[in-house]
């Protein structure tokens, strides 16, 4: 019961700024070029979205059709690009952030070079990425991954050495060799952090791809959106802002529902 | 020196610890045997090293000086065949009851059917049947210390190390897990060092209860206790033993309050 008034309220306060928003278009208070009415909004967003041409069989099946639309290949285009450069940064940090943590000496060796990179923005690497890589996926995906690299390195690393140590005494009070050690109680004593850090890694990517498609990419919804502009096309725009958003947040929800399903023995940190 | 049914010995046994420059004497001149099967009590105030005593026999942190030895073999290194058990429970929260207990056994390299077995049974011996798929954190701390006691359990080891295991716990469970632990041990025939600042505890379980000071940590008293079991603890002879150890006990107390008043309680 009380449940349900929660999510009845919180559709309350967007359908005013809705209203809000339609109020201040059909009244002519601003112009439609600068903020466009939410339903024009809406019947731009359908036009994108939807197939360009009508189907035709002998074009391919019937559901290669349905994702013809040019919504629709942006927004894989964007997911192909953020998914892969994520695993490429994940999959670098995991390893390192796992020495670091685990041995002084290899922290040690890396922490400076770390130290001096990590504050560098992803995007303070562009220039250098398109010298190295050119246009296209390969730079973006360069981007994405510096921009996963850091958070689950710093992360891994935090829960490599945050691992309590009365839980290395009883590894090591039951015979426990260093391996098992590492392997049953070090790394899933670390998950927490790690997945903390994935998700950081993911917002971040989900930024950094669409900022290189403005610059170094011919599709996906950054450089969709700011080729809307060239035309005008406010309706475009923020029709293409809220699907970035609406991205964003469905993967959002699968990192955490992902999490709180692999960490349900954990005490509640990951929720939200 | 040692009789051959000496399974835990202690000789001269001193651990220093550097505090602010000084050294600090937490175990001084300990010498202590303890035979095969013999339930033992360390008893004293907080800061007397009891648990740095268990530690050492633990092999978690080596003497500065003399010897600890398991049936004549000294000690260099954690090892299960001196399981302990933590105040703190310190399970492994991402492992169910069952994997938990199953733990020890895997390390060992048995074989599945023989974990699975193992496991069974002492889910069933220590009333967890009902828990075994839960995780630590869905548990009271009564039933987190069953499980704790039976991951220990599984590794067999003739020794059984308890450091305050029962100190966190409510007065009705605590008993109840006494109850449970004196069953397990008379059924299992192990060798127990069991930690504890109180003295209704000591008592209730311990063949032998030994006194340690505050600071340094010596020996004060070796109480051999007869009273038959299962102990009452409102019978005359545990009220007379009672009050001698509270006499002894209250000594040290009051040099432990004198200290802190002091500020130099170092825990």
């Amino acid at each position: 019961m009380k449940k349900h008034r929660h999510a009845a309220s919180g559709i309350l306060v967007p359908l005013a700024a809705l209203a809000f928003w339609q109020l201040l278009s059909s009244m002519g208070w601003v112009n439609a070029t600068i903020l466009p009415s939410p339903t024009q909004v809406l019947i731009k967003w359908w036009a994108y979205l939807r197939p360009l041409e009508v189907f035709d069989p002998a074009q391919g099946s019937y559901l290669k059709w349905c994702f013809s639309g040019e919504l629709i290949q942006d927004a894989l285009g964007s997911l192909y690009r953020v998914l892969l450069g994520f695993f490429i940064g994940t999959g670098l940090a995991l390893p390192l952030g796992m020495a670091m943590g685990y041995s002084k000496l290899v922290y040690g060796l890396f922490n400076p070079l770390i130290q001096v990179l990590r504050p560098i923005p992803p995007i303070a690497y562009i220039p250098l990425s398109i010298l190295w890589f050119g246009l296209g996926n390969p730079p973006a995906v360069f981007l994405i991954s510096i921009g996963a690299f850091f958070p689950v390195l710093m992360n891994t690393v935090a829960g490599v050495q945050n691992v309590d140590s009365i839980y290395l005494r009883v590894g090591r009070n039951l015979g426990a060799s260093r391996f098992t050690q590492f392997t049953r109680i070090i790394l899933p004593a670390a998950t927490p952090y790690i997945f903390t850090g994935a998700r950081i890694a993911m917002g971040t990517a989900f930024i950094v791809v669409i900022v290189s498609e403005m610059i170094a990419v011919n599709n996906g919804l950054g450089y969709r959106i700011l080729e809307a502009r060239e035309y005008l096309w406010s309706d475009k725009i923020i029709a293409g802002m809220f699907t970035i958003g609406l991205l964003g947040l469905g993967i959002d929800t699968v990192m955490s529902r992902l999490s709180s399903y692999l960490l349900k023995w954990h005490r509640g940190l990951e929720q939200g | 020196m040692n009789g051959p049914a000496s399974h835990i010995s202690i000789r001269g046994v001193h651990q220093v610890f550097q505090s602010g420059g000084q050294e600090v004497y937490a175990l001084k001149a300990i010498d202590l045997e303890i035979t095969r099967g013999e339930f033992v009590c360390l008893l004293g105030p907080s800061g007397c090293g009891k648990s740095t005593l268990l530690n050492a026999v633990a092999g978690f942190s080596l003497p500065t000086s003399g010897l600890i030895t398991v049936d004549g073999t000294t000690i260099t290194t954690p090892g299960p065949d001196r399981g302990m058990v933590f105040q703190e429970y310190a399970l492994f929260p991402w492992m169910t009851v069952e994997q938990n207990i199953a733990f020890g056994l895997q390390i060992k390299g048995k074989a599945k059917p023989a974990i699975q077995e193992k496991v069974g049974s002492l889910l069933d011996m220590l009333h967890l049947e009902d828990f075994r798929e839960r995780y630590p954190k869905d548990l009271s701390g009564g039933m987190r210390q069953r499980v704790a006691i039976a991951r220990v359990l599984a590794i067999d080891s003739p020794i059984l190390l308890m450091d305050e295991p029962f100190g966190a716990l409510d007065a009705l469970t605590r008993r109840n897990l006494q109850d449970e632990l004196l069953r397990l041990w008379t059924e299992l025939k192990k060798t127990i060092l069991f930690v504890t600042h109180s003295i209704e505890e000591a008592l209730y379980l311990a063949d032998r209860t030994v006194v340690m000071t505050y600071r340094p940590g010596t020996i004060k008293r070796d109480l051999r206790v007869d009273l038959p079991r299962p102990r009452d603890v409102a019978s005359p002879g545990f009220n007379a033993l009672k009050k001698e150890l509270s006499q002894l006990l209250m000594e040290e107390q009051s040099r432990h309050n004198q200290d802190e008043f002091r500020g130099a309680a170092v825990d």
